[in-house]
């Protein structure tokens, strides 16, 4: 089936984040009867964020369902949901909240397919915001994705732009195991391009968004744009870096930051996540193991330190990996 | 008394002495170290399973516990498919990876023994909402027992499934028993009273009375077709064994223990036949046949494959477009 846009709430050269994740969610509602959004104020509140505006109103109150506040049961039906054979999208309000929803994640949806001899998948999208910079404080502002990126049978993306928002999550709705689907709260309202081909994007593949030979920086999500800065900083002083967006954590596009490691020979690792046993961990592991012929220099990763994130705008701005700190690392590892 | 009637009656006789030879066999083959792991038995508690196993249809889901043997041979999961899992064979309901606790077959709506107390309760609930979205009378039923009453997620079900007046029965095998402690020691309020708070219909029937647990889960599962809403349907029972096989149950008074025979579903029940008029050489050339199928299912794993690792460890993702 088409699906004709609704121009009055899209605009269809440049999407707000937000809008790209409610556009895609309507589109695969359009597309398939299976598919649900459920979460807590998600109908007629239309989502803290703004994200599921209008679709109560569109799709009916049973397909986007408001649920009280029970993050647990609610990814455990999540699971039952799908192992009956519809396409739940749950929304956790916050990633912080997550760990209300651990036993179903880890234990039940991930586990399924493979504890079951390959009778099922789980076909569950989780769709969640991580991140700081809105001084929301310690339990509102997490980046937990490598404990999902940890869990075998989970899928982990993190889409930096809003053609990503709306071309991953259209393939995490479509594909058959769990997928946990991370925002970024700073990057709802952010504004970009979707065009026509962003309408299905391959998971775990990442995207070149700079070209340079002097180091490869890699990241994802809203750190992107931080990188993004950073890079043209760098290449006032003669840097140039080659920036990877990941997209997709959980699979990991080794074969991208190879390639990527091969012209530069120096990797630096960028996340707002804690750094200490983060996802910068295990790309530097793993390109240490592959790539070890390639370096010049040891591989740098920079992510937050291991602190709780703190509230006060001064504390969070230091907390945060900003473009300065991106700036010195590369310096460092090109020196 | 209409053949129809006796047989229907048969065959929850078989169900119940298929569920009772097949965990006293896995008993002894445990013993023999020829099932790895940790294995939980319904001894006792046949009656509950069987019951509830009549009334359901093929399109109804069941969500387990790590006690459910019972539930699963009830939701029609093959003798010999079942044995080869549990001796952790290729040929075995889920390829020898979930073992006892996570038997399953979605085909037959069997969602999933469960090792996590409590989980089968949301996962059930999701089902039900499953259900209810496809606009099918289909029911689903969450098995779980009286210590899963401490866990959240029940409460949160309970309020979710009469928030939305889900399709989903409660059936709750309350056997005294939460893991190795007694339930009352863990948990203040009954069951009835916190179906009550939830505006939930909770009716108790006795788990070791096969026919009245049929009559009970079928009166429940006709108001739930109906577009009745959730109910919750405790079933009083006993726990033969200890919460793992091996567990010498040391916690346990031992006049307690001395008495659990006088509570055996399946003497009761065949005394309920012979009463019909069945006569006993019937009742016992099923018994031989179930034995028989027994003894060849596990001729049948023990001739099986090892899984084999290289499939296994390609089995966590979809390969999608993979045949």
């Amino acid at each position: 089936m088409m699906f004709t846009p609704r121009l009055e709430l899209f605009d269809m050269a440049e999407l707000r984040y937000a809008h790209a994740i409610n556009r895609a969610l309507a589109e695969c509602m359009e597309e398939d009867s299976t598919v649900f959004v459920f979460g807590e104020d998600v109908a007629d509140a239309g989502g803290p964020f703004g994200v599921t505006r209008g679709l109560a109103s569109r799709f009916g109150e049973d397909r986007i369902r408001d649920t009280p506040i029970s993050e647990a049961t609610m990814a455990n039906a999540a699971v039952g949901a799908a192992l009956t054979g519809l396409r739940p999208v749950l929304e956790i309000m916050f990633m912080d909240f997550m760990t209300l929803t651990m036993d179903a994640v880890v234990n039940q949806a991930a586990k399924a397919r493979y504890m079951f001899g390959g009778q099922t998948s789980v076909p569950m999208v989780v769709r969640t915001p991580h991140g700081g910079g809105i001084n929301a404080g310690p339990q509102h502002s997490q980046c937990l994705e490598a404990w999902f990126a940890h869990i075998p049978g989970l899928k982990v993306l993190c889409p930096s732009n809003p053609a990503d928002a709306y071309g991953l999550l259209k393939s995490a709705i479509t594909d058959p195991d769990p997928v946990i689907f991370v925002e970024n709260k700073a990057l709802y309202a952010m504004k970009g391009e979707v065009p026509e081909e962003a309408a299905s994007i391959e998971i775990g593949k990442a995207l070149q968004v700079r070209k340079g030979e002097d180091l490869s920086i890699v990241t994802y999500g809203a750190t992107v744009h931080t990188v993004k800065r950073a890079a043209e900083i760098l290449a006032d002083s003669g840097i140039e870096a080659d920036v990877l967006d990941l997209r997709s954590i959980q699979p990991w596009d080794e074969s991208a930051v190879l390639a990527s490691l091969r012209k530069t020979h120096r990797l630096l690792i960028v996340h707002e996540a804690v750094e200490a046993f983060g996802v910068g961990a295990e790309i530097a592991a793993r390109m240490g193991d592959i790539g070890f012929d390639e370096l010049d220099a040891p591989i740098s990763r920079l992510g937050a330190p291991f602190v709780p994130v703190p509230f006060a705008p001064s504390l969070e701005q230091q907390y945060q990996p900003g473009a300065d700190d991106i700036v010195a690392a590369a310096r460092n590892l090109c020196a | 008394m209409s053949h129809q009637m006796n047989d229907e009656l048969l065959d929850m006789y078989r169900q119940m002495v298929t569920i009772r030879m097949v965990e006293l066999r896995l008993s002894r083959l445990f013993a023999d170290g020829e099932v790895p792991g940790f294995i939980h038995l319904s001894l006792g508690q046949e009656a509950v399973a069987a019951g509830a196993g009549s009334v359901l249809r093929s399109d109804d889901t069941v969500a387990s516990t790590h006690r459910g043997h019972g539930h699963a041979l009830s939701k029609g999961i093959a003798i010999d498919d079942f044995f080869a899992e549990l001796m952790a064979r290729e040929e075995g309901i889920c390829r020898g990876r979930g073992g006892s606790m996570h038997v399953a077959n979605l085909s037959l709506g069997m969602l999933g023994a469960n090792a996590i107390v409590g989980a089968s309760i949301p996962i059930a609930l999701g089902s039900a909402l499953a259900h209810q979205l496809r606009k099918t009378d289909s029911v689903a039923v969450a098995f779980f027992g009286d210590g899963a009453m401490a866990e959240g997620v029940f409460h949160e079900s309970l309020n979710l499934a009469a928030l939305w007046q889900l399709p989903l029965l409660f059936l709750c095998e309350n056997n005294g028993w939460a893991e190795f402690s007694p339930t009352h020691k863990q948990f203040i309020a009954p069951l009835d009273k916190l179906a009550a708070a939830f505006d939930i219909p909770h009716a108790k029937a006795d788990g070791n009375d096969v026919m009245a647990v049929q009559s009970a889960v079928a009166k429940c599962v006709d108001g739930i077709r109906a577009g009745g809403g959730p109910q919750v349907l405790e079933c009083m029972t006993h726990r033969w064994r200890g919460h793992y096989e091996g567990d010498p149950q040391k916690y346990r008074p031992s006049e307690e223990l001395e008495g659990l025979e006088d509570h055996d579903p399946i003497p009761r029940f065949e005394a309920a036949l012979v009463e019909k008029g069945i006569e006993a050489n019937v009742l016992e050339s099923i018994r031989a046949d179930v034995d028989a199928a027994i003894e060849a299912a596990v001729e049948k794993a023990r001739a099986g494959n090892s899984p084999e690792w290289e499939r296994a460890r390609n089995d966590v993702y979809t390969q999608v477009g993979a045949v």
